[in-house]
């Protein structure tokens, strides 16, 4: 599970990291639509440059980024053979028995993989520059205006920001839960994958219950602290936009000109 | 006594799936500046009071009334913001991923503005000697110095009263003592009024008085001394009594002539000292 690198926080300073999250939020939805629209080899290679060197620029290593394609790769993979197989346009490249790759099957298998690609490491870029707090601030407060119409958007950040306030308090207790009753006999590694499954219900009872009982004693310290609600709450950190976000932002735009030059131009 | 700070008249709650009242008819004066503890086995209602004064409960009968305030629904955040609330458990009562930011939570929900939420946050993580951890993630945190930041997130809010229900139960011997010392301190360096609901003998007996409960009602009362005097009255509530009075008890039935009201272990010695001499 310590494999996985998509959606965590790599602490670190640098131009990226500094950029206000709403700016980086808005960027990477852009880049994402941007990596959407290209018809081009070209373009696409602008994308992938312009990532690239976002992830340079972290400091982080192209390796740890690289490691958050890993789970993918296999969805990749399928994505490719299958529009390789099954999209049938252009010329005839191979034919063997009843698979046929025509020239735009193949096109659109390296389209569709070049952009499952992009997008990982887009995000990636993002979740790994922003930390889980300045993440839920952002959204919510880009999500501030969808309340006047009835949308929970300050419930909605609370919810991700205690969940993210949990995740290792219910992890230590997951780990005590499951030594405590190996202690008793349980046996959580063998047998198949339905036993297995069997074995995690001695597991997930007790956390269930002890999970309840923490959100019960939270409502509580919370309504003590005078909680009611996101309604003329105001916060310690308010966001601001600087320079480096106007400056982030023109160099989005300056990509969206481009690839739409390319993509009219029909470049490769 | 000066104007009482926190006044119960007859106060009573019953659960609604309960057969007896948790609270009943409780009437208590607390004047501003106490240290109050109040001790009581499991089911005695202790920790039922505790949220009355916070109206986090509604007396169901008899009145409560904090800082001249009346507590009822309506007036239930007034309540909140003059009597802070330090729970038991430290991992269920922090509410963000960061320390500085927990500490801001009271105040952001009062609405605060930002400049004024910077400068109460810091000050309080500073008066609990956190300010260094500021940044923290209180994961990292050992449950003391969790309890620290619960109590700086409810000093921040400026409150006149503090109550701590149970808040030292579920740390080791050096963060009880950590927290037990800063909550005398605040009692005593900002006059904050402090009710200190425990088990710990050790803890009551550093009171200025002493409330014992049973069963929804107040039994005893009195400052440590007086209170502790009554050793079989107190055993018999469920409770322990300090070590040194039962020492003192048991030297005297060994036919040492000495007070029979020894409460701590400094004075034990000094009353062996003046024996001895």
């Amino acid at each position: 599970m310590m494999n996985v690198t998509i959606g965590q926080y790599f602490p670190g300073d640098s131009f990226l990291y500094r950029l206000d999250p709403r700016t980086k939020l808005i960027l990477t939805l852009a880049l994402i639509i941007l990596v959407f629209i290209s018809k081009t080899f070209t373009g696409f290679a602008l994308v992938f440059l312009f990532v690239l060197w976002c992830a340079f620029s972290t400091k982080i290593g192209l390796k740890y980024m690289l490691k958050g394609l890993k789970p993918l790769f296999l969805i990749i993979a399928l994505t490719f053979v299958l529009n390789l197989l099954l999209m049938k346009d252009g010329a005839e490249l191979v034919h063997w028995g009843i698979l046929r790759i025509t020239e735009g099957g193949l096109r659109t298998a390296v389209f569709m993989a070049v952009r499952l690609i992009l997008l990982v490491l887009t995000s990636q870029v993002l979740t790994l520059t922003t930390s889980p707090i300045a993440l839920t601030d952002g959204l919510e407060t880009l999500m501030r205006p969808l309340s006047r119409i009835g949308f929970p958007a300050h419930e909605i950040s609370m919810m991700m920001s205690i969940a993210l306030r949990f995740i290792p308090t219910l992890m230590e207790e997951t780990e005590k839960i499951r030594r405590a009753q190996m202690a008793r006999g349980a046996d959580f590694e063998s047998g198949n994958l339905l036993q297995r499954a069997k074995a995690m219900v001695p597991l997930l009872v007790p956390l269930f219950v002890s999970a309840f009982r923490r959100a019960d004693e939270l409502a509580m310290a919370m309504e003590a602290r005078c909680y009611r609600g996101g309604e003329g709450r105001t916060k310690l950190k308010q966001l601001q936009f600087h320079r480096q976000d106007a400056v982030a932002a023109a160099a989005v735009v300056a990509m969206y000109a481009i690839m739409i030059a390319l993509n009219a131009l029909g470049v490769f | 006594m000066s104007e009482a700070i926190l006044r119960l008249r007859d106060a009573a709650f019953q659960y609604e799936d309960a057969d007896a009242r948790a609270v009943d008819g409780v009437s208590l004066d607390v004047a501003p500046g106490e240290f109050l503890a109040i001790l009581g086995r499991n089911g005695s209602g202790k920790s039922t009071l505790a949220r009355l004064l916070n109206a986090l409960l509604i007396p169901s009968a008899g009145s409560v009334e904090v800082d001249g305030i009346e507590v009822s629904e309506q007036r239930a955040y007034d309540v909140r913001e003059r009597c802070g609330m330090v729970f038991q458990n430290p991992d269920n009562q922090i509410v963000a991923t960061v320390v500085e930011e927990d500490c801001a939570f009271g105040l952001e929900n009062r609405g605060v503005p930002s400049k004024e939420i910077r400068r109460r946050v810091d000050e309080a993580l500073r008066e609990v000697g956190m300010l260094d951890r500021a940044l923290a993630s209180p994961s990292m945190l050992s449950g003391g110095q969790k309890q620290r930041i619960a109590i700086a997130g409810v000093l921040a809010m400026r409150p006149k009263i503090i109550v701590f229900d149970e808040s030292t139960a579920m740390l080791d011997p050096v963060g009880r003592k950590d927290v037990f010392g800063l909550a005398r301190r605040v009692n005593r360096e900002e006059g904050v009024t402090v009710v200190w609901i425990t088990h710990f003998m050790e803890e009551a007996v550093q009171a200025d008085r002493v409330v014992v409960m049973d069963k929804g009602k107040i039994e005893l009362e009195g400052t440590p001394r007086e209170v502790f005097s009554n050793v079989t009255e107190v055993l018999s509530l469920g409770l322990d009594v300090p070590e040194m009075m039962k020492l003192s008890r048991d030297l005297r039935g060994a036919g040492l002539e000495i007070p029979l009201d020894v409460l701590t272990v400094d004075e034990m010695a000094e009353v062996l000292g003046k024996w001895q001499a």
